[in-house]
């Protein structure tokens, strides 16, 4: 695809000199401009590929693929033209074949985690948290993982298209040029939210350039509840920063706080450290956390208590309590009978919140509207821990630049009304996202000069007038800033699709056309000129160095270090703000409208953990990672209680339309245990039309139901059903198999119960001491022997290990058909087990890789020793002497090996070969395959070591497994359990230690640490 | 009746003589040798019609096969956590078919029994044609059936390695290539005195070639007969223990294994008596249909038919006692994942193929306790087919079921067979009748020699006659 990339290159007269390595290139890039050349290309690339949903269809990708690759792979060896530095070493030293790490920075839904991208020869292969930014701390969420296989995608956009007919950037350029910009005042901007102050600085000069013009943010999953909270509180829109390390006892309202609400490790990363027992103290300084919300999320199934409640019934939940702990004035009516479950959780809440005071942590969710966040915040005031566990930062408020819904439909009015002549749509998908009721696509064809820049050619791409391919985060330049902390996005590849960012295209349209790269670079020259920030500054990290240097007043070389930390040098978090609720103001919102009326079906709309707002739709790895509580892939469900789907008549698995105002939908429909009654919840961002070859017409796409009245909580739907039976995708049988049971594998304790019988986890299963075996034991205890802990308390079950197993170790994505075959891939997979109550169940989560049983079942039973052990511990698999009999899968008792049924490779795009980690094989058809502790970075390590002159002195932690790095619980712990003072071999000294099935004599070195909870006694009985 | 039998009449009744009928050697040898020798157009046209389908099925089966070599495991239903299907159930099937054949041949002689002579030469073809078939599931379930070879002790370039010894499946290498090497011995043995006949009545000089070089020099000499008679008793010795260990062995697949609903002590006299089961009902069956097709109905008797419902009796009780005890112990174990197992095979999603087997393999047969019932040609028939179907059933649910509910409910799991799976397992019941009537129209289908023998005892036994022949239980 350089090919591609020369071809516009070299027509687009760049500002750069043209570089080119020999004679023969030279010729090469004049052959690439020939129309011969082109019309090859036209026929190599169709824009249409079939739907990779089920295995049939897959094979015909081969074809469509044939040549991408070969042209892809040129890419690996142009580098980008600007200065890149390493995080580690210089350019100087490349060394081919080895891997280099470069920090980034990633912004999803206007959240922004700093990153730490592994390349192979210049190819991005593997993302990881950075460890010094301080929202990221090393891990890395599952959709920022996954971004990486966004940049491969292959069926991204590779041309510039006017009217869906190609064109290019030269002519488009031209044609800005002849754009009646004048003042601005048919000129529209619309973009995703801007994490970028580079970008800022330049909107604010194409603004002033066009006076008339406006910038309006919208994504699907905006934050705009939160700010109008807060501006209905405290009269200004304040961002709330949330301390979840400090808090106590913390009452979340629908808040999916571990899950969705946020796009970074930090909110996790928070709390987990506080569920990570090791002492006594622990025990008593663990946080308490309740849950009230409709679906199940991740962050209910962590919660102590839970209790399940319409989304928008939820509002009066939160008024109640705000009323019991006295936060609003003048309301004293509580509503509430203290003998049902709510009233008892109620009052176990507020008397709990209560006595934490200043450590009581009361939270919602962006879901939730304004009035709901102005009542956690004053419901916070009023506990004393304003301050404490939330803190208050101010945000620059930028003139004409409006975000939301709102100022959407304001757009879109003005669409309608035709005064809005031009319009840049900076990313995104608003026609397919933006609410149903604003007819997006229809007034958009009403605006004369309609430009879409994206990713892929999706279905604002179609409607538009021109359509421009975007630079991926990875391959372009920019810059993002967090809560002071900024950061510069640094590229790893050159753009493979030829690509420019939003910043390049605000530029040539206010007139001054400017590489991505001097963008960047030129806004913070500025800014380091005008004194901001200070260099001297501490680091925002421990792991910074806290400079000193004079030299670093020069700014190449601060740039560098920028570069280099992922921080740009000298950002500090902001200074939080000390500001005064207005109780009476909120009091008077909520007399305005006590208590709406909640009848009828409600429909709830949640991101997906998948796709997320469908921008993720074409990517396989997404697609392919179960979600946390439904185990659903490839697909969502219109979910609902048990009791509910009683009431409606309408079975599990089978297709409703929903309607609601004339508009509707169709989906099939999931009992989920723990559900709300009364209310239905669908993830949106599923059944894409205009999509790439993974992502079209899987699931049922929701977003026609969401309408600017209703954007989270579509009251009073109406249910017409059941079709015709759905096949669901899940990973684990549902019914019987959600539940352990009397089976011992999950073990949970209550922290009082765990004080007073620390031995309690021990004994809910048998240890045999010693059997005896008619094989020869091997003892194990001499140099290296790997163990692994997972820690039940901690993991939340985000998912991230699983997407960073599948990176790391080249995992195939092997579509739905396969799925249902249950012949998905994943080493690491999270087991979910509902417990207790069929109506108000708990759920766990249970992080499952190999075991690596020092007696494992698996190597006695494979006749060509394809699997065995190494004086280390590892349960090996030699690949290449497997022959494929399955009978160590049978005789695993926890069937974490995966047998290679097809050549499912074989079937991947192409181009997602430059995402293979090279450091693994790429396993073939009719092998078996598994965890091996990540035995690639055991290994590197090794020779690092050995090369170092350090042969039996590997640290502690010197080598971490790809699911431990990126843990943002900490959960995983992977270390040798042969040095007493690893970290490993003290986790597994503790009381909670257990292994499961340890009555079968297998001896698995991955152990547990059972999870204690902290349930309030008041509402255990 | 012969003239020169003075047999009391009474015992006549009760215990009617194996070779009815008015026949000296003479008319034996004519009616085995003519099918042999009948040309082309004298053998009846329902057995090249027979044929013709059955060899068609054939070519579907090497077409599957090919299919699946070429694209995968993946082509059939086996998933994760049912590693193993149908492709180990027709593989223990098929051996479990074979060892009627031994069984008959080789304990049936050493006791004396001597009503196996008409049977046993067609059941230990049978042994080896179902080996043959249960053969290709092993070699084909490999995820790289291209380096099966490497289960064999075989030097191979590659890696250099020793295979696992402590494997089970190793274990099944030996024991399956044993029991095929030995079945073939023992059956060529047993041909070579009726293989000389052919050769001396052949008329043809290619004929004569053939059945010469197979006859390797047999003249019939005392002396031959000496030699013959003590191979024969030696590859008898050799047979019998191989009917107890081959399955045994096959068992051990599971039985060494951890997962629950395998891991079971009973194991191996449990798939002993059921291949015993099994292996008779399919003598049964095809010893029908051949009757019928090539005109038995005077060596193949109801004697011979109601002796072996007998031990179809037997062992089907057996079975049966064997599922009583596995329920048993998995309830005194007091171990949750046996106990959740037994329940699940009976009450779960797979309850239909539990009921199934015990149906078929415990129940149906006690109606041979009734002598109306075992002389009943369309009992036995439909008996036998159900034992068949049984069968096949109680290997899937030991193999398949158990694996798909195991001790993890998170990895649970439902095994959906494909088109493939299907007509793979219909392949091999073409290849197995396509051999059969192969062997049934070129080589004597009953042992002539054996027979004459036994007519021969009849001939010159005085009434009471002798013990052996009188006993046959």
């Amino acid at each position: 695809m350089s090919l591609i990339n020369i071809a516009t290159n070299n027509s687009k007269k760049s500002a750069h000199p043209k570089y080119w390595r020999s004679l023969r290139h030279l010729k090469m890039d004049q052959w690439a401009d020939s129309p011969e050349f082109r019309s090859f290309i036209e026929d190599e690339f169709p824009t249409e590929a079939p739907s990779m949903q089920d295995g049939e269809s897959r094979r015909t990708v081969l074809k469509y693929m044939a040549a991408s690759l070969g042209l892809a792979g040129l890419t690996a060896c142009s580098r980008p033209v600007e200065h890149i530095f390493p995080i580690t070493k210089g350019i100087d030293n490349y060394i081919p074949g080895e891997k280099y790490n470069y920090a980034t920075v990633f912004s999803l839904a206007g959240q922004t985690a700093g990153l730490v991208v592994e390349t192979h020869d210049g190819r991005p292969t593997k993302i990881e948290g950075n460890p010094q930014h301080p929202f990221s701390q090393g891990a890395a969420t599952a959709l920022a993982q996954a971004s990486l296989l966004n940049l491969y995608d292959p069926d991204r956009s590779w041309k510039v298209l006017q009217s869906n007919q190609d064109s290019s950037w030269d002519k488009f350029e031209a044609y800005v040029k002849t754009l009646p910009l004048n003042d601005g005042a048919g000129l529209r901007f619309l973009s995703e939210s801007v994490t970028s102050p580079s970008l800022s600085a330049l909107r604010t000069e194409a603004l002033k350039k066009f006076p008339k013009a406006k910038w309006v943010e919208y994504e699907p999953f905006q934050r705009t509840n939160g700010r109008d909270g807060a501006t209905m509180a405290f009269g200004e829109p304040v961002t709330p920063h949330t301390n979840f390390d400090k808090a106590k006892v913390i009452l979340a309202l629908d808040s999916d706080f571990l899950g969705l609400d946020w796009q970074t490790p930090l909110p996790t990363k928070q709390y987990s450290s506080r569920r990570r027992v090791a002492t006594d103290e622990d025990l008593d300084n663990m946080p308490r956390l309740y849950s009230v919300e409709s679906q199940f999320s991740i962050t209910g199934a962590n919660a102590d208590h839970r209790l399940r409640m319409r989304g928008s019934e939820i509002r009066r939940f939160a008024i109640d309590v705000a009323v019991a702990l006295g936060a609003i004035p003048g309301l004293n009516v509580l509503n509430n009978s203290a003998a049902d479950r709510r009233g008892k959780f109620l009052a176990a809440v507020v008397k709990d919140l209560k006595a934490a005071g200043p450590n009581a942590l009361v939270i919602t969710t962006p879901r939730q509207p304004a009035l709901v966040h102005a009542l956690a915040l004053l419901m916070n005031q009023t506990l004393g821990s304003l301050g404490n566990t939330i803190e208050l930062h101010k945000v620059a408020v930028e003139d004409r630049v409006d975000s939301g819904v709102d100022a959407l439909k304001a757009l879109t009015t003005e669409m309608a009304a035709g005064q809005v002549s031009t319009l840049f749509i900076l990313g995104g998908n608003p026609v397919y996202n933006a609410p149903a009721d604003l007819d997006f696509a229809g007034n958009l064809k009403k605006v004369s000069n309609s430009i879409h820049l994206g990713m892929d050619p999706n279905e604002t791409a179609v409607v538009a007038s021109w359509h421009l391919p975007q630079a991926h985060y990875l391959e372009s330049w920019g810059d993002a800033v967090a809560n002071g902390i900024a950061s510069v996005q640094q590229p790893m590849i050159a753009p493979i699709f030829g690509g420019r960012t939003v910043g390049e295209i605000v530029a040539l349209v206010a007139g001054d056309k400017q590489s991505a790269h001097d963008i960047v670079k030129t806004y913070w020259m500025e800014q380091w000129n005008n004194g901001q920030p200070e260099p001297k500054a501490e680091p925002v990290s421990a792991d910074l160095p806290i400079v000193t240097d004079p030299k670093v007043l020069d700014l190449e070389l601060r740039w560098k270090q920028s570069l280099n930390d992922g921080i740009i040098l000298g950002s500090k978090p902001v200074q939080p703000v000390k500001l005064t609720a207005d109780a009476k103001k909120v009091a008077a919102a909520v007399a305005a409208d006590p208590y709406p009326d909640y009848g009828g079906i409600e429909l709830a709309f949640v991101p997906s953990s998948q796709v997320w707002d469908g921008s993720y739709a074409n990517n396989g790895w997404m697609q392919e990672a179960p979600d946390p509580m439904t185990k659903l892939v490839w697909g969502n469900a219109a979910m609902m209680s048990a009791a509910t789907a009683h009431d409606l008549k309408i079975p599990d698995g089978h297709m409703v339309t929903i309607t609601r105002n004339g508009r509707k939908i169709t989906a099939a429909t999931m009992i989920q245990p723990g559900h709300a009654d009364n209310c239905i919840t669908i993830a949106l961002g599923f059944g894409r039309k205009q999509c790439g070859r993974l992502g079209k017409d899987v699931g049922f796409d929701a977003y026609p139901l969401r309408t600017t009245d209703a954007m989270w909580y579509a009251p009073r739907v109406e249910l017409y059903g059941p079709g015709e039976f759905f096949e669901f995708s899940t990973t684990q049988e549902r019914g019987l198999a959600d539940h352990q049971g009397d089976r011992p594998l999950y073990r949970e304790v209550s922290n009082v119960e765990y004080k007073n019988s620390p031995k309690a986890v021990e004994e809910m299963g048998e240890h045999p001491d010693a059997l005896d075996s008619v094989y020869h034991q091997f003892t194990y205890d001499t140099g290296y022997q790997w163990g692994m802990s997972i820690d039940l308390g901690s993991c939340t079950g985000c998912n991230a290990c699983v997407v960073a197993c599948a990176a790391e170790n080249n995992m195939p994505v092997v579509g739905k058909a396969q799925v249902i075959h249950g012949r998905e891939m994943h080493w690491i997979r999270l087991d979910r087990y509902y417990v207790g109550d069929e109506d108000e169940p708990r759920a766990v989560e249970q992080p499952l890789p190999c075991m690596q049983c020092e007696n494992a079942p698996c190597e006695n039973v494979c006749p060509v020793a394809a699997t065995t052990h190494t004086p280390e511990g590892l349960n090996d698999m030699v690949y290449n002497r497997c022959v494929g009999t399955r009978y160590c899968l049978n005789n695993c008792p926890f069937k974490v090996r995966h047998f290679n049924f097809l050549n499912f490779h074989r079937y991947d795009p192409d181009i997602w070969s430059m995402a293979h980690n090279p450091d693994v094989t790429v396993r073939m058809r009719g092998v078996m395959e598994k965890c091996t502790y990540c035995i690639q970075r055991i290994q590197e390590t090794k020779i690092k070591a050995k090369v170092d002159g350090r042969r039996d002195q590997i640290k502690d932690g010197e080598i971490q497994t790809a699911c431990q790095q990126t843990c943002p619980a900490d959960a995983i712990v992977f270390g040798n359990i042969n040095d007493p003072n690893s970290r490993v071999a003290k986790l597994k000294k503790q009381e909670r230690n257990y292994a499961m099935l340890a009555e079968l004599d297998i001896r698995p070195r991955t152990t547990y640490l059972a999870r204690v909870r902290n349930p309030n006694p008041e509402l255990e009985a | 009746m012969s003239v020169a039998v003075r047999q009391d009449p009474a015992l006549i009744e009760t215990n009617p003589p194996l070779v009815p009928g008015r026949r000296d050697y003479h008319d034996l040898t004519e009616q085995i040798s003519t099918i042999v020798e009948a040309k082309v157009y004298e053998t009846p046209k329902k057995y090249w019609v027979t044929l013709s389908i059955t060899s068609s099925i054939v070519v579907l089966l090497l077409s599957m096969l090919t299919y699946l070599a070429v694209t995968g495991i993946g082509v059939w239903g086996n998933n994760r956590p049912i590693g193993w299907a149908w492709d180990i159930t027709n593989f223990v099937f098929w051996i479990g078919i074979g060892h009627a054949g031994t069984l008959i041949s080789a304990i049936l002689f050493l006791f004396r029994q001597k009503w196996r002579t008409s049977i046993n030469r067609s059941a230990e073809a049978m042994t080896l044609f179902a080996v043959m078939c249960a053969a290709i599931f092993p070699l084909f379930h490999t995820g790289r059936p291209w380096r099966a070879y490497w289960l064999f002790p075989v030097p191979n370039t590659d890696l250099n390695m020793w295979q696992n010894f402590r494997s089970p499946l190793i274990w099944d290498v030996f024991a399956v290539n044993t029991y095929l090497m030995v079945s073939i011995l023992f059956w060529y043995t047993g041909l070579v005195p009726d293989v000389a006949t052919l050769r001396d009545r052949a008329k043809s000089k290619i004929r004569a070639w053939v059945y010469g070089s197979l006859a390797l020099g047999w003249r019939g000499s005392a002396r031959h007969w000496r030699h013959y008679e003590s191979a024969y008793l030696i590859l008898a010795g050799i047979s019998t223990p191989l009917v107890l260990s081959v399955h045994s062995v096959v068992s051990f697949d599971f039985a060494t294994s951890v997962i629950p609903g395998w891991h079971t002590t009973i194991f191996p006299p449990y798939f002993v008596a059921g291949a015993i089961f099994s292996g008779f009902a399919m003598v049964m069956t095809l010893l029908l249909i051949s009757r019928w097709l090539l005109n038995l109905q005077n060596l193949i008797t109801m004697k011979h038919l109601e002796n072996m419902n007998k031990i179809m009796l037997v062992t089907g009780s057996i079975v049966g006692y064997s599922y009583a005890t596995e329920f048993f112990i998995a309830w005194y174990s007091g171990d949750v994942y046996e106990q959740f197992t037994f329940w699940n095979r009976a009450f779960g999603p797979y309850w239909w193929a539990a009921w199934t087997i015990y149906t078929c393999n415990a129940f149906i047969p006690q109606i041979f306790w009734f002598k109306k019932m075992r002389t009943s040609l369309w009992v036995m028939f439909i008996v036998s087919i159900t034992s068949n179907i049984g069968m096949w059933f109680e290997r899937f649910v030991i193999i398949a079921t158990s694996l798909t509910r195991d001790f993890l409910p998170t990895s649970w799991g439902y095994f959906h067979p494909t088109w493939v799976d299907m007509l793979t397992l219909f392949g091999t019941f073409g290849l197995f009748f396509t051999l059969f009537l192969l062997f049934a129209r070129f080589l004597p289908m009953i042992a002539m020699s054996e027979v004459k023998g036994v007519a021969a005892v009849e001939r010159h036994t005085f009434a009471p006659p002798e013990p052996a022949a009188e006993e046959v239980h």
